[in-house]
């Protein structure tokens, strides 16, 4: 008699234990019906698994992977989207993709070395793959069908192309995370075409007010600075208090877009921005397993797919601003 | 609460069955690593499949070897944040030393042992040293060897990220030992998993057949008392951080030539990871309880959770809600079993 209390209690933690197990199973399918186009399908389904190297919560991921939700919905395939900015765990995520016989992986090859063994296998196993944003250098090895991303070095070098245009003299180049390759190709390339001079300043992308502080210190030392060019549209919105800061006059240029970045291009605070399309990355990729499969189609010819640098200026503000809204651009 | 238990003398009172089980610090996480496994089999039939399970095995090693050492250190009533980036130091290390000298691979490695036990012995000397509490001397150690990683890296390959290790000699050995591939079966299970199981057999051992492993519950539970015993308490907390810094050897090395170069910036946060596996199988916070064997099922639990949510191909934007909800409920009813058992004998 005296261990039914106990029995009561033991039967009440199961119950709440397999209660929020309950939730999360119920919470999970729900998550994903709420992503379109799974069951209005009704030709041959395809199960197209994407592999980012994003964290948790990032905007220009979650713009790639409306894309390749947009494609998937037209295609009738079912996207399955995961993500970890580790690169061994990334590996393992292309690793469960291959348990679960996708039709299809797409992946980003931000650290070749870290996924390449995971890809091979995916590979090997007659999985087709293909690449999007990193890694232009890394997919042909691997045995990927095709990249779709940007050439860092050619969008700088449209950078530094306009920059003359719009008749720039002395640049400031804000690299915001020390040490990515990508950022510093698109200083290389910017420097390469513009003809007047171009600095560099290393800010922490991690702590807004040091990018502020920054910018607006290098802006009173060096009055001569007459254009900003930031990498990452964030840090333009940034920068956009930090020139006012400054007194300065200088105008201001940004690497990716976001919706407050289309705004305050729109009223002049930023001169243009060089977009990568990210949404175009998602979309093509998704597109291009769906006509290998149906089809047998490659896209690119063996070369990487470009899918920018769009240049967007004041004069088209008024058009993107609406698809950024929509979280599309 | 009912009266009958606070009559009865809890001194002669038979154990029944279910106490002398459930006592045990990992048969709680047991029960609910196969409630865990029971869901997740009946949402998605992949996850069930050999290789899949080849795959979740491989994620909880990479968190369970250096679980072991960490399960003992909390055993031993201290904790160690630096655990997580001091895989990344172990594995640059290695990879630095081969890039900058040249020459076998090997020496790389001998070295990187030497500095992974190197760590672990400077966080015990200066924990017994300062008597400052673990929490903040290996918080410092963290942000050092965090610093180090990048600031040597950048110094000595201008990057971030070291060159790759796959052209140097002895990088075919390597791969063998620490990054094979081995087939059971029929199904490929990386070798990571045997060092795992090896390194859990051992700890339990010295934990359950060795005098040191007396000492180890001593120093945590009661270090006080421990000291005017006998035990060697200072030598047993170095030894302690030393071990930890052993698995953190073993899985920089798998890391090292499995993916042939070494981001510096990466492991950072994974030492919550170590800590959360060792406390959802049943080691406490406070030390002198706990088992290397729960400490294994806290890694299997956590691996099972992470992979699960994607083989159930629930929506990953809720992975870290479904991830935190099952550990914790994991560990309430790891812990709600234990006291259940424990009453009338603790209380």
């Amino acid at each position: 008699m005296t261990l039914r209390p106990w029995t009561r209690r033991a039967l009440t933690t199961l119950a709440g234990a397999g209660l929020v197990l309950t939730l999360a199973a119920c919470g999970g399918p729900a998550g994903v019906g709420g992503a379109e186009g799974k069951e209005t399908s009704s030709g041959p389904e395809l199960k197209i698994a994407m592999i980012t190297h994003s964290g948790a919560g990032d905007t220009f991921w979650d713009i790639v992977r409306s894309g390749a939700e947009a494609a998937a919905k037209k295609d009738h395939a079912e996207l399955l989207y995961s993500s970890d900015p580790d690169g061994a765990r990334q590996a393992q995520l292309v690793d469960q993709a291959v348990d679960q016989k996708v039709d299809g992986i797409i992946v980003t090859l931000a650290k070749p070395d870290a996924v390449a063994s995971a890809v091979k296998a995916a590979v090997a196993a007659g999985i087709p793959v293909v690449s999007i944003n990193s890694g232009e250098d890394a997919w042909q090895a691997l045995g990927v069908l095709a990249h779709f991303g940007q050439n860092e070095t050619i969008a700088g070098e449209a950078a530094g192309t306009k920059l003359d245009e719009l008749g720039a003299k002395k640049v400031v180049c804000v690299v915001h995370e020390q040490g990515n390759v990508g950022h510093e190709a698109r200083c290389d390339g910017l420097a390469k075409t513009f003809t007047g001079s171009v600095e560099r300043l290393y800010v922490n992308g991690q702590d807004m007010t040091n990018v502020a502080s920054t910018i607006t210190a290098k802006l009173q030392t060096s009055s001569d600075i007459d254009y900003v060019v930031t990498l990452g549209a964030p840090f333009a919105m940034t920068a956009i208090d930090a020139i006012a800061d400054a007194g300065s006059s200088a105008k201001l240029a940004t690497f990716d877009l976001s919706a407050d970045a289309v705004d305050a291009m729109k009223a002049g605070k930023i001169q243009f921005i060089v977009d990568q399309q990210p949404y175009l990355q998602g979309y093509e990729a998704l597109d291009n397993l769906w006509l290998y499969k149906t089809n047998g189609n490659i896209l690119g010819g063996g070369k990487t797919v470009l899918t920018g640098p769009q240049i967007l200026t004041s004069a088209d503000a008024d058009k993107i601003a609406g698809f950024a809204k929509n979280g599309t651009r | 609460m009912s009266t009958g238990d606070l009559i009865r003398d809890e001194r002669v009172r038979g154990r029944g069955l279910f106490e002398r089980v459930f006592v045990r610090p990992e048969i709680g996480a047991l029960a609910a690593a196969l409630v865990l496994f029971v869901v997740f089999a009946a949402v998605s039939p992949v996850f069930t499949q050999p290789a899949s399970l080849a795959t979740i095995l491989y994620g909880a090693s990479t968190v369970g070897i250096m679980a072991v050492g960490v399960s003992l250190l909390m055993i031993g009533g201290e904790v160690d944040l630096s655990a997580g980036v001091a895989v990344t130091t172990s594995a640059l290390t290695a990879a630095l030393i081969a890039y900058w000298f040249g020459g076998n691979i090997w020496w790389g490695v001998l070295f990187s042992l030497i500095a992974a036990l190197a760590v672990g012995a400077l966080n015990g000397w200066l924990l017994t040293r300062t008597r400052l509490s673990s929490f903040i001397v290996t918080l410092a150690s963290f942000f050092m060897l965090t610093g180090l990683n990048l600031g040597v890296t950048r110094m000595l390959t201008g990057g971030v990220a070291t060159p790759s290790i796959e052209a140097a000699p002895g990088y075919e050995l390597g791969r063998e030992i620490f990054a094979a591939d081995v087939p059971v079966f029929g199904i490929t299970i990386k070798i990571t998993v045997f060092y795992w199981i090896a390194l859990v057999i051992i700890a339990t051992w010295i934990l359950r057949r060795t005098r040191v492993g007396n000492w180890i519950f001593a120093s945590g539970g009661a270090p006080a008392a421990a000291r005017a015993s006998g035990v060697p308490v200072r030598a047993t907390k170095i030894g302690l951080y030393i071990g930890v810094g052993f698995c953190a050897w073993l899985l920089a090395m798998h890391q090292l030539f499995a993916f042939k170069t070494v981001q510096s910036g990466e492991g950072i946060g994974n030492e919550f990871l170590y800590i959360i596996a060792a406390v959802v199988g049943g080691c406490l916070m406070t030390g002198g309880y706990g088992s290397a064997i729960g400490a294994a099922i806290g890694a299997l639990i956590y691996g099972m959770a992470l992979k699960g949510v994607v083989y159930a191909e629930w929506s990953p934007d809720w992975l870290k809600f479904f991830l935190g909800a099952m550990l914790l409920a994991a560990t309430v009813f790891n812990v709600y079993l234990q006291r259940r058992a424990a009453r009338g004998r603790i209380r």
